[in-house]
């Protein structure tokens, strides 16, 4: 008879914790599904220049990037050579040393990375490294990528 | 017969379970996989020119000093006022700053030597770098050779083996002086 009794204590009250990792997998899915990890939306063109003599940028967070290139029109058509910083298109340049002031003074040790499409022309990259220098943003890097075959 | 009843009721204690640890790791682990990028930004290192005081006039530099390396809007090459092609950038660039004074025409000596690399506006922005890396290279082939004359395998190996407070001694024999002139209006002509 006390046998009966004691069974009916051994059903576990406590939450069903089985499914809880799954329950944990399910947010974690959720997050790495919804997570937009800062991309920016780059509306140039930018084939980078190959090269050999390349140094790595160790520290990305010190890099700000200027893009140089023809401008995405759709239906892979590129309109003019247009400046982009973060997120919008520079139509004036002077305004790039007052954006690079601000950037240098957030971040001392600030390297700008200039991606550049190969076939712009200097006009432009002197104009912007005109501005680079008036704005005191010296440590500049041409990106470009490694050169496959050896020349 | 009520022994074992004892035993069985201690048996069922609660516990978190841990065998799914593994799996949240490994979900984690994928999850930075995916995120993380894996290629690295690379480039070609440069630092301008501070801006000139315009009342101030540059230091003068010797003629002799200077190697031009001149790109005009249809991508030719002017090494010291002779066409050339790209790759002989190189070879002349080694040769300008490891003179010693040998030769009239070349630098001095190589903390005095300077390259210079001016472009029109219409100049193609890929054949500027290729400009750029063949002079990077030369000094970089340069670099690894004084390295070597130091006792290191190459530059790279001096240089992991420096100190925050060493001095660079490869670096300040031969100084990498690379000035980027300001292009001409660019009428076709250099």
């Amino acid at each position: 008879m006390s046998q009966h009794f004691k069974k009916k204590a051994q059903t576990s009250q406590g939450i069903p914790t089985a499914s809880l990792p799954d329950i944990i997998f399910m947010l974690l899915i959720f997050f790495m599904v919804t997570t937009v990890l800062r991309e920016q939306d780059v509306q140039v063109r930018t084939i980078l220049p190959k090269a050999e003599a390349l140094t790595k940028i160790e520290q990305k967070r010190y890099v700000s990037y200027i893009w140089m290139g023809p401008e995405k029109l759709g239906n892979n058509e590129f309109g003019d050579t247009k400046v982009q910083i973060d997120d919008a298109l520079i139509e004036d340049l002077t305004n790039i040393r007052t954006i690079m002031y601000r950037k240098l003074s957030e971040e001392p040790r600030l390297i700008v990375s200039l991606r550049v499409d190969e076939e712009s022309e200097m006009g432009i990259v002197t104009d912007v490294q005109q501005e680079l220098r008036k704005g005191g943003t010296l440590r500049i890097n041409y990106s470009s990528k490694r050169d496959v075959q050896t020349r | 017969m009520p022994g074992l009843l004892k035993h069985k009721k201690v048996r069922s204690e609660a516990e978190i379970p841990t065998s799914s640890m593994a799996d949240i790791a490994f979900l984690l682990l994928i999850f930075f996989l995916v995120t993380t990028t894996i290629d690295v930004d690379t480039g070609i290192g440069m630092t301008l020119p501070p801006e000139l005081d315009p009342e101030v006039e540059p230091p003068p530099v010797k003629e002799r000093n200077i190697l031009t390396v001149l790109i005009n809007a249809q991508g030719q090459v002017l090494l010291e006022n002779e066409a050339s092609a790209i790759n002989q950038v190189r070879a002349e660039v080694v040769r300008h700053v490891q003179n010693n004074g040998a030769d009239e025409a070349y630098a001095e000596s190589a903390d005095k030597a300077v390259v210079s690399i001016k472009t029109d506006r219409q100049t193609p922005y890929d054949m500027y770098i290729q400009a750029l890396d063949e002079v990077w290279m030369a000094y970089f082939e340069m670099w690894d050779s004084e390295a070597r004359k130091l006792g290191a395998a190459n530059y790279q190996d001096y240089r992991d083996s420096l100190g925050p407070d060493d001095e660079n001694l490869v670096r300040e024999r031969i100084p990498a002086q690379i000035s980027l002139a300001e292009p001409d209006i660019g009428d076709g002509s250099i």
